[in-house]
């Protein structure tokens, strides 16, 4: 890729819409465009589409709108995440920072995929360790890190990694927190995402995914699980400051004790 | 062996790396012709084609639900007037080009039908004298036909489109007097002095060579024949022009995200819209094909125009 284009000034995300609305002035310069660059000097990373603080409002919107009337707008969810993370993001990413773990995958960027994971060691792990326990997880419920979206609406290329590193370390809250991927299990985990991150999406996930749980579910949830996954987030440590990559071998348990999550209730989800 | 043939070739050029990539790149460019735009990017004609192809094979099936989002429901007045402004009367032969989900051949099936069953309606009214027999006999002669043999070919360049749209015709119940051909606008597959009206609806703005296929669209209609073309135009009243480039440029790519999960084919979509020749260029356009009394009609006050020539 040959360096970007020059086009007479960057201008602020919030005008990308209206600025786009005359093309006319532009024709002379238009040709020094690169055809990868759509949006000009302010794609800050692969897959980044900048918006304007309106777009991003309805985008949230929208979002929320659609992930409620279909479940399964995966990509939806991510969305809102995405737009309504303003505040919450940079606080991860603050917390990330101050911690040498956390400070430390900042720097490294690490990924988790399943190109970069070597599954056949992880299964050859000792039963209860970290990577024994995820790789039997991503079996059992038949899911692939690699479903992950990428983050499109961060308009940091920084906080654009962190919530990329949060939705690829859900799998692995999954595990610590012993919960399946049926509705009940992630929205236990949502709870638990909810007090640790402060995310909106996670809030409005926690709040809004027990309506499509039954009677007996919704009791188990109230009484046991979410007190639970409250306290447990309360307790633990900012779950994004753990190099999980380097600690397969850990024991599950010894690695809860560690970051302060509780040992589940004993009840069937 | 012949990988030792190869190998000081492949070493040449992985040495020469990237001024050789950059000498195929040019040449590559040269053979994929001029320069166009995809867009408010600058693309060549061959690259905007595949993109665009791109674009409706993603589209395809969400077509219809975010036509009547982008536009709340206001693009099938649209299509209404331009059938209307049509009047075709039975026998019609009609070409709808770049008609990928069949919304201007349903209408079009639709208006004979009724116009039909009128005429039908008249002829019995002046066969009320006759005796059951010959009121029988003079159905066989009629064969009944309840389009009274007019027909539409649907040419979509897109395999998506054309699916959908049969799709769409299996399910809404048409299938007399409908034909879905795979074409390309600017090189259509049919015969000289075929068909007595072309449409285009909102696929112009998508052709790469929109001279190529005025004068193909004037090859094709018969003598005395019409041609309609409805697109998205330009917008004068500098107020009206505002909002809209507001609601187009924030409004609808967040639309196509939510409902479509594809945010780049809407973004591409308002910045065709912009970079289409304005009503009187187009115009001149259509004359310049040889069509004559060409006129147009602005809608909405121009946020959409349809262009009318005929072949005489």
């Amino acid at each position: 890729r040959s360096g970007g284009s020059v086009r007479g000034g960057r201008q602020p995300p919030g005008d990308a819409g209206l600025s786009r609305a005359e093309p006319p002035a532009r024709d002379g310069r238009s040709g020094e465009e690169e055809e990868e660059e759509e949006e000009g000097c302010y794609q800050l990373y692969p897959g980044h589409i900048p918006t304007s603080p309106l777009q991003k409002a309805l985008l949230a919107a929208g979002s929320a709108l659609m992930a409620l009337c279909d479940p399964y707008r995966h990509d939806m969810v991510a969305v809102l995440g995405e737009t309504t993370g303003c505040l919450a993001l940079p606080n991860l990413r603050d917390k990330m920072k101050h911690h040498p773990e956390g400070y430390r995958i900042l720097q490294e960027r690490p990924r988790i995929r399943l190109s970069t994971l070597d599954m056949s060691k992880l299964r050859g792990l000792p039963d209860g360790s970290l990577g024994r326990e995820y790789v039997r997880f991503l079996e059992d419920n038949k899911v692939s890190p690699d479903t992950r979206m990428p983050p499109k609406f961060v308009d940091d290329e920084e906080l654009a990694y962190v919530i990329q590193r949060y939705r690829e370390v859900h799998d692995l809250m999954h595990t610590l927190l012993g919960m399946p991927t049926n509705m009940l299990g992630e929205v236990v985990v949502k709870w638990f995402e909810a007090v640790q991150t402060g995310l909106p999406m996670c809030v409005l996930g926690a709040a809004f995914g027990p309506v499509r749980l039954s009677a007996r579910k919704l009791q188990v949830l109230a009484t046991e699980l979410v007190p639970w996954a409250i306290r447990s987030g309360r307790n633990a440590s900012c779950i994004l400051n753990v190099y999980y990559e380097q600690r397969w071998e850990q024991p599950v348990e010894s690695l809860r004790e560690e970051i302060g999550i509780f040992p589940p209730p004993a009840v069937r989800v | 062996m012949a990988a030792a043939g190869l190998c000081p070739c492949r070493a040449l050029l992985s040495g020469r790396g990237g001024a050789l990539r950059a000498l195929c790149g040019a040449v590559r460019g040269l053979a994929a012709g001029p320069e166009t735009h995809f867009g408010f990017q600058t693309v060549t004609e061959a690259e905007r084609r595949e993109k665009i192809y791109q674009v409706f094979e993603s589209v395809a099936k969400k077509y219809d639900v975010m036509n009547d989002s982008m536009t709340l429901g206001i693009h099938r007045v649209w299509k209404d007037i331009l059938v209307h402004k049509m009047n075709p009367s039975p026998g019609t032969l009609l070409l709808d080009v770049a008609g990928g989900t069949g919304d201007i051949a349903f209408r079009f099936i639709n208006y004979v039908r009724s116009a039909r069953e009128r005429q039908l309606q008249r002829k019995l009214k002046n066969h009320q004298n006759l005796s059951w027999q010959e009121i029988s006999e003079s159905y066989q002669e009629d064969k009944f036909k309840l389009l009274g043999d007019s027909q539409v070919v649907v040419c979509d360049i897109n395999k998506e489109m054309l699916k959908v749209g049969k799709q769409k015709a299996q399910h809404l119940g048409y299938s007399e007097g409908l034909s879905w051909v795979l074409g390309n606008a600017e090189e259509l597959p049919f015969d000289d002095d075929k068909f007595d009206v072309y449409t285009i609806a909102f696929g112009i703005r998508n052709v790469t060579r929109i001279d190529l296929a005025l004068e193909e669209a004037y090859r094709v209609l018969k003598p005395g024949g019409r041609f309609l073309c409805l697109e998205f135009s330009r917008v004068s009243n500098p107020l009206l022009s505002r909002l809209y480039d507001l609601y187009s440029f924030q409004v609808i790519p967040v639309l196509g995200e939510v409902i479509a999960g594809d945010w780049k084919s809407y973004q591409y979509l308002v910045e065709s819209i912009r970079r289409f020749p304005p009503q009187e260029e187009l115009k001149a356009m259509i004359e310049d094909a040889g069509f004559l009394k060409v006129d147009y009609q602005n809608l909405n006050s121009g946020i959409v125009a349809i262009h009318s020539g005929f072949k005489l």
